[in-house]
């Protein structure tokens, strides 16, 4: 859909209420719109709302191999996504000019200060390392897309917690997050990016303009810094002359900003760690307002609790023994293994293919008896190295197989993610 | 028939429901009864079905409607609307009215326009004009003039105020005869005001402040309740400059 035209109205407004120092929402110059940083259940998932603004950012990692010139350094991947509910213009898969300015800057913002210490992402030098992978969506476009995705990526960074990893001379064990807690990344700085908007050719500056604001603009500065007061990055687009003490002046209001934001992230990611370690409830659901309607809610209603007890033993004793745990499985094929003898085929197939089913497992399981009973039987798919390979134990078994998934077998959830070399 | 109307004015009703207007045999002899349905109530043979969700309303004598909420604005015929003139291409306009495709506007559409006296629109002016045809088969059309040929305050507007957007539930109530949010904006201070029924609203105020105060209040004044909305205009009325 094409966006509304600026109205020549609209334009002459918006410039004549600039030269009289007013806002469309009554900020002062150098007034940020309010920022609020709220996190969800999944380390490494933050949502910034500025103003109107709204970004969510998420951060993963996956195992992957190096680049061949830099062996024992990480490597950092970075995506914004402009979605069509932010704004009528943007258009899903389209690649727009915004769209790429974002992306290089925000790449130049975090990948270029070194922010993140990617030597610590090596696993094993030249074969495994870590892949971080920041994916910004742009959720309502309201002005000031850049700081808001800086915002958003960097907490979301800091936030994010890799799963931890064990090496024991040749093997690499790769922990669960039930194993051992997720290690946080190893962040030297945080770059944050604030822009400033200029009109009348350079003569009246604003900090954090709204989409209005935007589009009357001559020119953009964008500074990343950090609260160090080193600049990261630093961008002018738009054309517009700048002389040398305008652009001293925004670094200094860049670095007064900078470090208000940095103690309002640390504050939102010290809010979230508390509420996580005493079991409080988190995440972004938790962080919207209580508005419910509660149309299914019943009223408490009491529940007979004297002979619970009784009741529970009587229901015990009373039911049937449970069949027999599944023994250990049959290696029928190498790549292949069946637990139990499998069920008869529910599906109302017709009857032909039924036979020759069962003659088929028959001729199997005679040929293939002799291997049946070990006390440790290993199966492993040899197509795939990233398949889990599981260890089964005859008293403790779960599958990797076929048919069945029949009662009995579940045990607990011992999955070693073992790779071999 | 009307009965089953009547017990639901005032109630929320979602898309789905329906009145089945099945007529016992007991009254055959009285006369069928004429019902209009409003927006948001289409007939299905003999049904009649809600579209949209919202409250039912009901006007002497017969029409009945559903008030619902939205801010997407959808050409209707005879609707007076607020559009930005986006691109001149030969003889006609094409204009944003905020819906899902530009309206076309014909020069000769405004009063004293002739072939050789063109009528002065640029790019990028407001023009206050109404819908000749609007439909989702074709193209929407739009005019400056009424039918006895006179402008009747249609035409371009706009030096000097503020253009913003609202909900349409907004715009209908500030349109309604007996307002109460106009009565209580017009003892703040002087302003010209022209109103879209496409959510778009013009302001001009004698200052650039008074023009923002007005076009902030009536953006937050939305969701408020009647209380809300008084104790806000007063506090403002009292710190104003």
């Amino acid at each position: 859909m094409r966006d509304t035209p600026l109205s020549n109205c609209e334009r002459d407004f918006l410039l004549k209420a600039i030269e009289e120092k007013k806002r469309l929402d009554g900020r002062q110059t150098y007034d940020y719109r309010s920022i609020k940083i709220s996190f969800g259940t999944d380390y490494g998932c933050c949502f910034v709302d500025l103003g109107k603004t709204r970004i969510m950012a998420q951060v993963s990692c996956e195992l992957i191999t190096p680049k061949e010139n830099r062996p024992n350094e990480g490597i950092m991947f970075f995506n914004i996504e402009l979605s069509p509910m932010a704004s009528p213009s943007f258009e899903m898969g389209r690649q727009s000019e915004l769209l790429v300015k974002l992306n290089r800057q925000l790449e130049r913002c975090l990948r270029n200060s070194k922010c993140i210490d990617t030597e610590s992402l090596c696993v094993v030098s030249g074969e495994k390392v870590w892949q971080i992978r920041v994916d910004v969506h742009l959720l309502n476009h309201d002005g000031n897309l850049m700081d808001a995705a800086s915002i958003a990526a960097i907490a979301a960074l800091c936030h994010f917690r890799r799963p931890d990893v064990g090496i024991q001379g040749e093997e690499v064990t790769v922990y669960s997050t039930e194993e051992r807690d997720p290690i946080p990344l190893s962040i030297y700085h945080m770059p944050i990016c604030v822009s400033f908007s200029f009109f009348q050719q350079g003569t009246y500056l604003l900090v954090d303009p709204c989409e209005r604001e935007e589009r009357v603009m001559d020119g953009l500065l964008m500074i990343a810094m950090n609260k160090h007061r080193e600049i990261c990055s630093i961008q002018s687009s738009g054309g517009i002359m700048l002389l040398k003490d305008q652009v001293l002046r925004c670094s200094k209001i860049a670095s007064v900003k900078v470090s208000e934001i940095t103690e309002l992230i640390n504050k939102a990611l010290a809010n979230d760690k508390k509420a996580r370690k005493t079991g409080g409830k988190f995440g972004f659901a938790e962080s919207l307002p209580q508005e419910r309607i509660t149309a299914l809610k019943t009223d408490v209603s009491p529940v007979e609790m004297s002979d619970v007890k009784e009741k529970a033993n009587e229901i015990v004793q009373r039911a049937e023994v449970p069949p027999q745990t599944v023994p250990s499985p049959v290696l029928t094929a190498p790549g292949t293994g069946q637990v139990g003898e499998g069920i008869e085929n529910s599906w109302g197939l017709e009857e032909e293919e039924e036979e020759e089913e069962e003659e088929e497992t028959m001729e199997l399981e005679e040929g293939h008896e002799e291997k049946e009973r070990g006390d440790v039987v290993v199966i492993s798919d040899s197509g795939s190295e990233e398949e889990d390979v599981v260890i089964l134990n005859q008293v403790t078994t779960k599958e990797k197989a076929c048919s069945s998934n029949q009662q009995g077998a579940v045990a607990s959830k011992q999955q070693k993610k073992k790779k071999r070399k | 028939m009307l009965s089953c109307f009547k017990d639901k004015v005032g109630d929320v009703l979602l898309p789905g429901d329906v009145f089945s207007f099945q007529m016992p045999e007991s009254i055959t002899d009285s006369k069928p009864e004429k019902v209009v349905c409003g927006p948001g109530l289409r007939r299905n043979g003999d049904e009649v079905l809600v579209c949209k969700s919202g409250i039912l309303r009901h006007k002497q004598p017969n029409l009945y409607w559903i008030d619902s909420q939205q801010r997407r604005y959808v050409p209707g015929k005879g609707e007076s609307v607020i559009g930005i003139i986006a691109a001149k291409s030969g003889d006609i306009f094409k204009v944003d009215v905020g819906g899902s495709e530009q309206a076309s506007l014909s020069y000769l559409a405004f009063e004293g326009a002739t072939k050789r006296n063109r009528p002065n629109v640029q790019v990028g002016d407001l023009v206050y004009s109404q819908f000749i045809i609007a439909n989702k088969d074709m193209e929407p059309e739009l005019v400056c003039i009424d039918s006895c040929g006179r402008a009747n305050g249609m035409g371009v507007f706009g030096a000097g105020g503020l253009l913003f957007k609202v909900s349409l539930g907004l715009v209908r109530r500030l349109l309604a005869p007996q307002s109460e949010i106009a009565k209580d904006l017009e003892k703040m201070f002087p302003f010209e005001i022209v109103v879209g029924m496409n959510g778009r609203v013009w302001v001009k105020s004698k200052t650039i402040q008074q023009t923002l105060i007005v076009a902030n209040l009536l953006e937050s004044c939305e969701n408020m309740t009647a209380q809300q909305r008084q104790t806000l205009f007063r506090r403002v009325a009292d710190g104003s400059i």
